[in-house]
């Protein structure tokens, strides 16, 4: 106990400080056997395992190869190509029969003559996409304005062929209808109506400029290009460029796919966006309209969404708007995206510390500009990923529309399969195959990138 | 206090301001719900007018009257004379069927795939990646459809009907062995091949023939003696807790518990002369005949929910395991905790937390993905309701309207429950 009279511990011996040079780890651990041990032969649990997995590999990749490649048929006229007891051998994929659908799959019935144009809209979209994807490209406004905002009024006019002749503009009953004259594909009547109500819409935002904080002049200004730009665009749709009209009922394939994967992304952004600011607002009506809103589209399957478009909606419209079937299926779709959208949103606007709203707000900025030049260009950031991902879900919930009678690009298949042309043994495969695919090669590619660009956020949110 | 520098200026009346926040969002709100009611009184409106226009009845008169057409898969007694209302409960419990298996089976295959991905092993951590990547990137309905059309319908037909049950297993068994040269072995299995009966589970082109249980009267002492293991169970599980923390001596609750479960049912079924007999089904003319035949449509529909969403669950699993820092684990074997308590009691209860809330909207997946079986004709309750009834009645805003209802009063009361139960798990700070 008493520590007093102990004497100071004495070291005897230090061992020089390179007695014995560090050793390498042992042969067990090292190298390729150190590896494989570690991984693949560890133990008798570990090698069971191992071979567990060679058996899984070797009784589904071998026929997979040799199914779509070394017993496929490359090329041939009819299903006599494909046929085993015709040609001799066994058959795999049959692939002539995707060659002879092929324009089908890509336009579905869209007329032949006039297939150049969703050439056009295919190739526009593929060139306004690709650098919007790349983050070092310049331009991104300019860039994302374009894909969002001047190519879907692009698309549809060369799609449907524009010219849509509009009669009337909010004032159907005032008489105003009856003026007749038009020029190029547009009515008199609709562009008077047009102007009149711009006029009224520039005075009652005048007169409800200060109670929202802003000038009546600015109002007025703001109005008035909100209104131009409309005209813009439905001038766009309702002259008569000289194209072909071609109903939605001959579109088909991965054109309807696409229209309706983009369509979805673009008109949820926005919408998405309001909802979500809507369910974090004050306004107590404003807040639970959004709510429920959300939850209802979100509470519901999509294909009970697509029938409420398709047969319920019509029934709430007035009786002489007849909408055409791939818009029901498109607003259902828009719908329900959208709401999806706003939860995405929300997490990215929780996700902004308390912080940033008290900075803006200190620096004076109304709740609009705080949104648009604070808090919105950070949450939206935050959740590309998040839109990305919702993207791909969209894309895979386009096949849906099969079920009302759409020809996407898996129902023109499914039509193709009782094709007797082409019955054979393997057309079903094949067919399936190829949707697989593409499918695959579309929902793989988003989630890669929206992963890529998840560790690309991170670092940069990285203090 | 008399200090009159610093008394406080008396209150001006608040001048009026058309900048007023409150007035502004009176503005906002007032607006708003005009155009929300604006909005559904010209909803309401147009659908008179057009239900008018077209004769179509309105009410939900219509469910008391005759469905007239037949449905392939019935849980309950149903035949055509019976009423929409009857069809509409046979299609709710289809639907709450498939929903049922497919989760058990997506959350098996999802737990296996999750914890596979994460294994050291090479070849399993790669064969489970492309299992994720392959299922969650192809849509369900494909998925439904291909094993609908390209799967099923290539089965043989019924008279070639794979079978499956010990007898075969044993003789691929033997077969094998006899292969390889193991001729002992061989013999062996196919003295025992010989020993059982035939195959009892078919699958063909119909879909699949399995046997059909059939209990006798005196089977309802075994259902008894289950729940009264459980009860048991119960009552040792507290008593067991009490004494640990009385005298810190462990007892065996887990065992005891499994022996209980399993165990008293079986001994209950021996004492009684096994009160179940087995219906195989057996082949006759063109089809089968007994057991239990279960529709392609449901195999197709179950099987590619099941595969589709373990995927999901996969990924589900394996995050919520990495969310568990290792030091916890460090930490448990530090106190002397073997592998098995670390695992029960300290990362499992912590992975649960970050697991559960996004497995339950999987499970949500999976019931509203259920109506996805309308495009291969399985009767559920969408195929049932929005599919046949409403083409026959042609009443879209009521069945519609019902149907929404269903699915959203399911998501409702899911969410719900989600939200006590993650307020019971909630990490309590301080």
């Amino acid at each position: 106990m008493n520590t007093a009279t102990r004497p100071a511990p004495q070291a005897a011996f230090v061992a020089p400080k390179d007695l014995r040079p560090q050793e390498p780890a042992p042969v067990s651990n090292r190298g390729i056997y150190g590896w494989s041990r570690a991984h693949l032969f560890g133990s008798v649990g570990q090698v069971l395992l191992t071979l567990l997995g060679i058996f899984v590999v070797y009784v589904t990749i071998p026929p997979l190869l040799k199914f779509f490649i070394f017993d496929a048929v490359w090329s041939g006229a009819g299903r006599d190509a494909c046929l085993p007891e015709k040609i001799g051998r066994p058959v795999g994929a049959c692939w002539p029969f995707i060659y002879a659908k092929f324009n089908q799959i890509l336009y579905g019935f869209y007329p032949e003559s006039e297939r150049w144009r969703v050439n056009v809209v295919y190739f526009l979209g593929a060139a306004l996409l690709a650098p919007l994807l790349f983050p070092k490209v310049p331009y991104k406004r300019l860039n994302a304005l374009a894909f969002f905002g001047v190519y879907p009024v692009v698309c549809f006019v060369l799609l449907t062929g524009g010219n849509l002749s509009f009669n009337n503009f909010l004032l159907g009953g005032t008489g105003l209808e009856n003026l007749s004259g038009s020029f190029a594909g547009l009515r008199l009547s609709y562009w008077v109506q047009f102007i009149i109500v711009t006029g009224l819409a520039c005075g009652i935002a005048a007169l409800a400029a200060p109670v929202f904080g802003g000038s009546r002049r600015g109002a007025v200004h703001g109005t008035l290009s909100a209104f131009g730009i409309l005209a813009l665009v439905l001038l766009a749709m309702d002259l008569d460029f000289g194209l072909q009209e071609v109903e939605t009922r001959q579109w088909g394939g991965l054109l309807v796919t696409l229209v309706i994967a983009v369509t979805g992304i673009v008109v949820s952004l926005p919408l998405g966006i309001l909802l979500a600011l809507g369910r974090r607002s004050n306004l107590p009506l404003v807040k639970i309209s959004s709510i429920v809103f959300i939850e209802f589209w979100r509470g519901v399957p999509l294909i009970t969404v697509l029938f409420f478009a398709t047969y319920m909606l019509p029934l709430f419209l007035p009786g002489r708007f007849s909408i055409d079937g791939l818009l029901r299926a498109l607003v259902g779709v828009a719908l329900f995206a959208s709401a999806y959208m706003a939860e995405v949103v929300r997490g990215g606007l929780q996700a902004i510390p308390k912080g940033q709203y008290e900075g803006a707000q200190a620096m004076g900025l109304r709740s609009g500009l705080m949104m648009r030049l604070v808090i919105l260009p950070q949450a939206l950031k935050l959740v590309i990923p998040g839109i990305v991902n919702n993207f791909i879900g969209l894309f895979k919930d386009t096949t849906l529309v099969l079920i009302v009678s759409i020809f996407d690009l898996l129902g023109i298949l499914r039509a193709s399969f009782t094709d007797p042309s082409w019955a054979t043994p393997t057309t079903l495969f094949t067919g399936f195959g190829f949707a697989g695919l593409v499918y695959f090669v579309f929902c793989y590619g988003m989630s890669r990138y929206s992963m890529a660009l998840e560790k690309r956020l991170d670092r940069s949110n990285r203090h | 206090m008399t200090d009159a520098r610093w008394s406080e200026p008396a209150p001006t009346r608040r001048r009026w301001s058309w900048t007023d926040p409150a007035l502004r969002s009176a503005v906002i709100q007032i607006a708003l719900g005009i155009a929300l009611i604006w909005l559904a009184w010209s909803f309401f409106a147009n659908a008179q007018a057009n239900l008018a226009r077209q004769g179509i009845a309105s009410g939900f008169g219509f469910l008391d009257n005759s469905a007239g057409f037949g449905i392939t898969q019935t849980l309950i007694p149903y035949s055509e004379s019976m009423s929409y209302g009857r069809a509409f409960l046979v299609g709710l419990l289809n639907t709450l069927l498939v929903a049922f298996l497919g989760i058990i089976l997506a959350t098996i295959l999802g737990f296996l795939v999750g914890v596979a991905r994460l294994s050291e092993n090479v070849v399993i951590k790669a064969l489970a990646s492309a299992y994720v990547e392959v299922t969650r990137n192809l849509p369900p309905l494909f998925q439904i459809l291909f094993w609908y059309l390209a799967v099923l319908a290539a089965m043989p037909n019924p008279r070639q009907s794979w079978g499956f049950g010990l007898q075969p297993l044993f003789n691929f068994l033997a077969d094998s062995f006899a292969g390889i040269g193991f001729a002992p072995l061989s013999s062996m299995f196919r003295a025992l091949a010989g020993d059982v009966a035939g195959p009892s589970v078919f699958v063909n082109n119909r879909g699949l023939v399995v046997p059909r249980p059939v209990f006798e009267s005196g089977f309802v002492w075994v259902v008894v003696a289950f729940f009264v293991a459980i009860v048991a169970l119960m009552l040792i599980a507290r008593w067991a807790k009490a004494r640990q923390f009385a005298t810190g001596q462990q007892f065996p609750v887990f065992w005891t518990g499994f022996g209980l479960i399993v165990g008293l049912p079986i001994v209950t079924c021996f004492a009684l002369g096994v009160p179940v007999t087995l219906e195989t089904p057996h082949l006759q003319g063109f089809n089968f005949v007994g057991g239990i035949r279960v529709i392609p449509e449901f195999v197709s529909l179950l099987l590619a929910l099941s595969i589709y969403t373990a995927g999901f669950i996969a990924e589900i699993v394996r995050a919520g395991i990495l969310a568990v820092s290792k030091g916890q684990t460090e930490a448990a074997k530090s106190l002397g905790l073997r592998s098995g308590p670390t695992l029960r009691l300290v990362v499992i209860p912590q992975a649960m937390r970050v697991i559960v809330p996004p497995l339950t909207s999987q499970y949500l997946n999976i019931t509203k993905n259920s109506t996805l079986g309308v495009a291969v004709g399985y009767p559920d309750l969408f195929a049932i309701f929005a599919g046949t009834t409403l083409n026959q009645t042609g009443q879209a805003i009521e069945i519609i309207a019902i149907t929404m209802a269903v699915y959203l009063t399911i998501s409702i009361l899911t969410s719900m429950l989600m939200g006590w139960y993650n307020k019971r798990v909630a990490l309590v700070e301080r």
